[in-house]
């Protein structure tokens, strides 16, 4: 190296190192949230390079509802082994069974605001103190006034207008009984950056991200999967597309989008020409304006 | 967009709603392709609800439910947005309330700050108030856009009676690197192309600036200083002996075999090996995450300090601070607070408010020594062991302090060592 600056992508890359081993230094019982999606796998990625040569000192926890896509689990559990980490599921499944939560009814019924009762449950059965996320300020409004370190009630709650400041690299991770926090060291990432560094970096990412032929239906302006889950409506019908996924959620509810991209490159230059948002395709986000925020501050990711 | 080279840059906008601080943003991400489809049919249509014709650029930069309902910013928002030579991060801070722990906070991490004033008014009182503050925080670049041309005829004799005001109160302040533009926001003017309508002016269109702001060395590259912030042990074949050090260089250089000294025990060693991720590597400097290994067997912990054995830090229990107060309840006299600085926490104590300062005319009042919030202050600071400490001007990084009340557990105050 013969100049001493760091390009975007590197610079990036180390302020989340600092942000994960900051989290390490500071909490307990520290997990990585892990939905099998890319965000959090570049979180576990960088984890990695964080504390090599040392092994990823975090568990990882997944919030499963339950309607997943199965490669998404199989991806999760190579991962797991992979790494030797441990793994913890919270089921919302589980939360269902045993009355914590009651099933949405009616046609866009979805299992996503149920997940708020299994992770803050699954949060304070391990004693959690920090849940590491992969969330981005420039996915949603509400997360753009996410902190690095955000902390989160009794009641898991969070406080939007009444964050503490966050000023140089100096985090304040302190908390009473019982209150927890939120990390967020990719905050500063965009799509864009996301992609660039995967593709950059060779990880290996759920094939679903891949453009490949599958099985959809066209809901709400968007593709959404054939599954078990799925309950047609009578005007609905099952057709075949070459798709891919921007997010992975719930696959009730994640959309797809038309594409020929069946490569990593030809996926960052699709989503450099792309003009609408990732989570344009989430129908959790369109219940409202507001939908991101309102979950957050009940304790959503 | 070339990854290899393409540098990140952090900026700060001051101003408040009337000075058109949204609209610029707006008008930024709008001319520099970052707004989606979806963003733009829900702006279009929220704009349309409330009976604008087109979109309100303004609206772009809204957030949350009260912020949207009320009109106002009431948290630092972010912003980013990318262009064939940059990445950029808009710290987006409101003008109003809590004005101080706002811009402060957007202003801690940034490269260069965007003033913004209206070109009817000229310099008013929040123009002096956000023009300190940049200063106060050391902010490397400052960026004075005088806004709202459209409205004053894109007349050459209001920009420049204006850069005339600007000169005279800022000449007081420490300032290195100020550029004025004459813009519209509304319109487009000199924002991200070059105006038509004033042609007189000569500099570039303020996204030019900010993709072409030299701040490779806006980090000190000349006094290493790494504080640790976790030992790694891997305890695994092949690492029995392993003991890196890891943490993030807040500035400087390191290589294999500098010498070293660790802080505080004074211990001296040689550096062994670098590693950056998994690569090993031969040097490393600020602001890379690395972890490093000495020849000898130190104790060393979270808190201490690697520097170089012929340029060290200050090491004090006492020592003068400008300090923000971020908190709404004021100072409790005698309480010891929590002191996070580097890597490194002690006790603290305020044992003296020498003056404050008044954000608006820059005078000190040694008479109120009353700390409230948003309140600025110089004092004087008593910590229970010693710290490793530069001063702002030199180094932000191991210059920053906050407080943390252990009673309450929040950050409460910010501040620069003198």
């Amino acid at each position: 190296m013969s100049t001493y600056y760091l390009n975007y992508l590197e610079e990036l890359e180390s302020e989340a190192i600092f942000i994960l081993r900051e989290v390490w230094a500071q909490f307990q019982n520290p997990v990585i949230l892990f939905s099998g999606g890319k965000d959090s796998i570049l979180v576990t990625h960088l984890a990695k390079k964080a504390f090599h040569p040392a092994k990823i000192p975090f568990a990882l926890m997944h919030v499963d509802t339950g309607h997943n896509f199965p490669e998404a689990i199989q991806f999760r559990d190579d991962l797991v082994e992979k790494l030797g980490v441990n793994l913890i599921v919270g089921s919302v499944q589980k939360s269902i069974d045993t009355g914590r939560v009651a099933e949405e009814k009616g046609k866009n019924a979805t299992r996503n605001a149920l997940q708020i009762t299994t992770l803050l449950d699954t949060i304070e059965e391990h004693k959690i103190d920090c849940a590491i996320g992969g969330g981005r300020r420039d996915e949603e409004k509400a997360r753009a006034k996410e902190r690095f370190f955000s902390h989160r009630d009794e009641f898991g709650q969070w406080d939007p207008k009444n964050q503490r400041p966050e000023l140089w690299n100096l985090l304040n991770g302190k908390y009473f009984e019982g209150e927890h926090f939120r990390a967020f060291p990719i905050s500063n990432w965009t799509e864009m950056d996301v992609w660039n560094y995967l593709t950059k970096e060779g990880i290996e990412i759920p094939s679903l991200y891949l453009a490949h032929e599958r099985e959809v239906v066209k809901r709400n302006g968007s593709w959404i999967p054939n599954s078990e889950f799925l309950v047609l409506e009578s005007n609905e019908e099952i057709v075949k597309k070459k798709i891919r996924f921007r997010t992975l959620g719930d696959i009730t509810i994640t959309g797809g989008i038309e594409s020929e991209a069946d490569t990593m490159e030809k996926i960052v230059e699709e989503v450099s020409t792309m003009r609408e948002t990732e989570r344009g395709n989430r129908s959790d986000d369109k219940r409202s304006e507001t939908a991101m925020e309102d979950r957050k501050k009940d304790g959503y990711f | 967009m070339k990854i290899d080279t393409n540098q990140l840059l952090r900026f700060t906008t001051a101003g408040s709603v009337d000075d058109g601080k949204s609209t610029l943003i707006g008008r930024l991400l709008y001319d520099s392709k970052s707004i989606f489809e979806d963003q733009l049919a829900a702006v279009e249509n929220s704009s349309k609800q409330k009976g604008i014709e087109g979109v309100d650029l303004a609206m772009f930069t809204d957030g949350l439910k009260d912020e949207r309902e009320q009109g106002i910013t009431i948290d630092v928002a972010y912003r980013y947005f990318t262009t064939p030579k940059r990445k950029f991060i808009i710290a987006d801070t409101p003008g109003h309330i809590q004005y101080t722990r706002n811009m402060v906070t957007g202003a801690s991490t940034a490269n260069a700050a965007v003033v913004l004033i209206d070109a009817r008014h000229g310099v008013i009182e929040q123009t002096k108030r956000h023009t300190f503050i940049a200063s106060l925080l050391n902010i490397p670049h400052i960026i004075v856009c005088v806004n709202k041309m459209d409205l004053v005829d894109y007349s050459e004799e209001v920009f420049n009676s204006i850069i005339e005001q600007f000169e005279e109160f800022s000449s007081k302040l420490l300032i290195k690197d100020v550029r004025y533009i004459p813009i519209s926001a509304l319109n487009g003017d000199n924002v991200v192309n070059r105006s038509e309508n004033m042609s007189w002016f000569q500099g570039s269109p303020m996204l030019h600036e900010l993709e072409t702001l030299h701040i490779s060395s806006d980090i000190n590259k000349i006094d290493a200083r790494f504080p640790v912030q976790t030992v790694l042990r891997p305890q695994r074949p092949g690492f029995e002996d392993y003991r890196g050090y890891a943490g993030r260089i807040a500035s400087g250089i390191y290589r294999v075999g500098d010498e070293v000294s660790v802080l505080p025990s004074g211990f001296n060693s040689k550096i062994k090996s670098i590693n950056a991720g998994e690569a090993e590597v031969e040097e490393a400097f600020a602001p890379m995450s690395v972890a490093m290994t000495l020849e000898d067997d130190i104790d060393i912990s979270r808190g201490d300090m690697i520097v170089k054995k012929n340029n060290q830090p200050e090491l004090s229990q006492e020592f003068d601070v400008m300090l923000c107060w971020l908190n709404n309840s004021p100072v409790k006299p005698r309480t010891k607070y929590s002191i996070m600085h580097t890597s490194n926490e002690q006790k603290a104590v305020i044992k003296e408010v020498v003056y404050k300062m008044d954000v608006n005319t820059f005078k000190r009042n040694d008479e109120d020594k009353d700390l409230k919030m948003n309140d600025i202050a110089r004092i004087k600071l008593k910590t229970s062991h010693r710290l490793m400490l530069d001063s702002y001007r030199d180094n932000r990084n191991t210059g920053s302090i906050i407080l943390v009340d252990e009673s309450t557990k929040e950050t409460v105050a910010a501040g620069m060592i003198v």
